[in-house]
């Protein structure tokens, strides 16, 4: 997933982290340039293209009628898939999903899911017969770092995006959406935090967290990752960005 | 069963416990034969098995790094573990537990000592009622430590969360489905570093430090047992 990085190279960006500085000239708590471009694929019911430097991922969303889950009969369905395609990045293969792509989509899912986003209590045709599935796909175009925040970013413009769908039984107006959880990743490179790692710093970095908040600066969703650990006053502190950050990052999905 | 109106009456729990007390614990080191180190973790109506194997040589080859060995941890539930019979195999969520549970051991592990090998860990959950995936790690720390693996710190963990608007300790499947909060964590107790930390729900700001501060109470506990477990195992007994 990531990136080995020459022990130069290492020493480098740890030297700069030192100083508080990036090696791409950003400060700790700057994200990369952020673009999102809503709607590029006419065949989904929702579709957004997310940049985040040179990171690209998009999202596609389909609705489709299914059969609810038995212990949730009155409850649309939430499924979210992610492909990191092999032509994203030199370590990327075909073949069944890899860890990383499964943790992806499930932290992505968590996201969304645990912060209510979409109302699914909205997508149901016919109690435990007929529900709507919502299908978010996430394809990781270029790997440059970070893909859980452009992944979640991307996933969230899309679902903003999605039109009601031309079904005769679909009688919402619009698309239930209620919430905006936004993810931000939070690296540790020698006891520093900084938001946003590019392919570089993620190849150095010891660890991650990712805190997904949602309008009101409460968390909906946390996953650590890496091999290394987190002290409590760390993760504090990374709370604190991950909810400044957030609130900047969810301006940008209007 | 049905949606009990409330989750907490009178400061108790649906199985009586207080918000901040952990299920009954019962913790044994060294219980497989062939494994190189094994635990067996018992935490309310959970049943978890670890087994270590190695530091071994690694296959296939290839995967062998030069400078260091190589965690792999596998966590795995049995078909008749859950209400509903679970197809065997890893599943997305199994993927994902396993990869987080190698993530959660690593950082104690002396792994650039035994390059070219491999450290196997395998977590099976024999009965499952919420928080396997914690004790699949505590169960599984106590396994590396049976096996003799060099370790900086032991490795604790219990899941906290939020139900009926209170920061609970140590959730129950019921709990966990209809609560709103679930915050599995790892850390090393002595020096308090967080090797794991999930959450999916709803914590506002200052919920978050409270459900940290239960966490490392919670771990403390665990801990505490973990150690016994090793002492029962390894202690010299007067009169041996």
């Amino acid at each position: 997933m990531y990136k080995i990085v020459s022990s130069v190279k290492r020493d480098y960006i740890a030297d700069l982290v030192r100083q508080g500085k990036r090696i791409d000239a950003r400060t700790l708590d700057q994200f990369r340039e952020i673009s999102i471009e809503v709607g590029p694929v006419k065949s989904a019911q929702g579709s957004a293209l997310v940049k985040i430097g040179k990171t690209q991922v998009i999202a596609g969303v389909k609705v489709e009628h299914a059969e609810p889950f038995a212990d949730k009969p009155d409850s649309g369905m939430l499924i979210v898939n992610a492909e990191l395609l092999p032509l994203a990045s030199p370590t990327f293969e075909p073949g069944r999903p890899s860890e990383n792509a499964i943790e992806l989509a499930r932290v992505v899912d968590r996201g969304i899911r645990e912060s209510d986003a979409i109302d699914l209590e909205k997508l149901v045709i016919k109690s435990s017969e007929d529900v709507w599935a919502v299908f978010i796909d996430i394809y990781v175009l270029d790997h440059d770092g970070n893909l859980i925040d452009a992944s979640a970013l991307a996933a969230m413009a899309a679902l903003l995006n999605a039109k009601p769908l031309e079904d005769e039984a679909w009688t919402l107006p619009e698309f239930p959406i209620q919430k905006k959880p936004v993810a931000v990743t939070v690296a540790k490179i020698n006891d520093k935090l900084m938001v946003d790692p590019c392919l570089d710093e993620e190849g150095v970095m010891d660890a991650r967290i990712t805190i997904a908040t949602i309008e009101d600066g409460s968390i909906c969703a946390m996953q650590k990752g890496g091999i290394k650990c987190f002290s409590r006053e760390e993760l504090e502190q990374a709370y604190e960005l991950a909810r400044v950050k957030g609130s900047e990052l969810r301006a940008k999905l209007g | 069963m049905k949606k009990p109106e409330k989750l907490i009456v009178d400061g108790k729990r649906l199985d009586g416990r207080t918000p901040d007390e952990l299920r009954p614990l019962k913790i044994e080191a060294g219980i497989l034969e062939r494994a190189d180190g094994s635990a067996s973790v018992e935490l309310g109506a959970n049943k978890v098995l670890a087994a270590v194997y190695g530091p071994r040589e690694m296959h296939p080859r290839h995967l062998q790094q030069p400078d260091t060995a190589v965690l792999r941890c596998r966590y795995n539930m049995a078909p008749f573990s859950v209400d509903e019979r679970k197809r065997p195999g890893p599943d997305r969520r199994s993927v994902e537990i396993s990869k987080v549970t190698r993530e959660a051991l690593e950082p104690v592990l002396f792994l650039e000592l035994y390059p070219r090998s491999a450290i196997d860990v395998f977590i099976e959950v024999l009965q499952a009622d919420a928080g396997t995936r914690t004790a699949g790690i505590t169960a599984a720390a106590v396994a590396l430590a049976d096996a003799g693996v060099p370790m900086r710190d032991m490795i604790s963990s219990v899941a906290v969360g939020k139900i009926d608007d209170t920061r609970v300790l140590d959730l129950t499947k019921d709990e966990d489905n209809w609560g709103t909060t679930d915050m599995p964590i790892a850390m090393m107790p002595r020096k308090k570093l967080i090797t794991l930390l999930q959450m999916d729900g709803h914590f506002a700001k200052e919920e978050f430090g409270q459900a940290l501060d239960l966490a490392f109470k919670g771990c403390e506990q665990i801990y505490g047992a973990q150690r016994q477990a090793l002492r029962d195992k390894y202690a010299i007994k007067k009169g041996e």
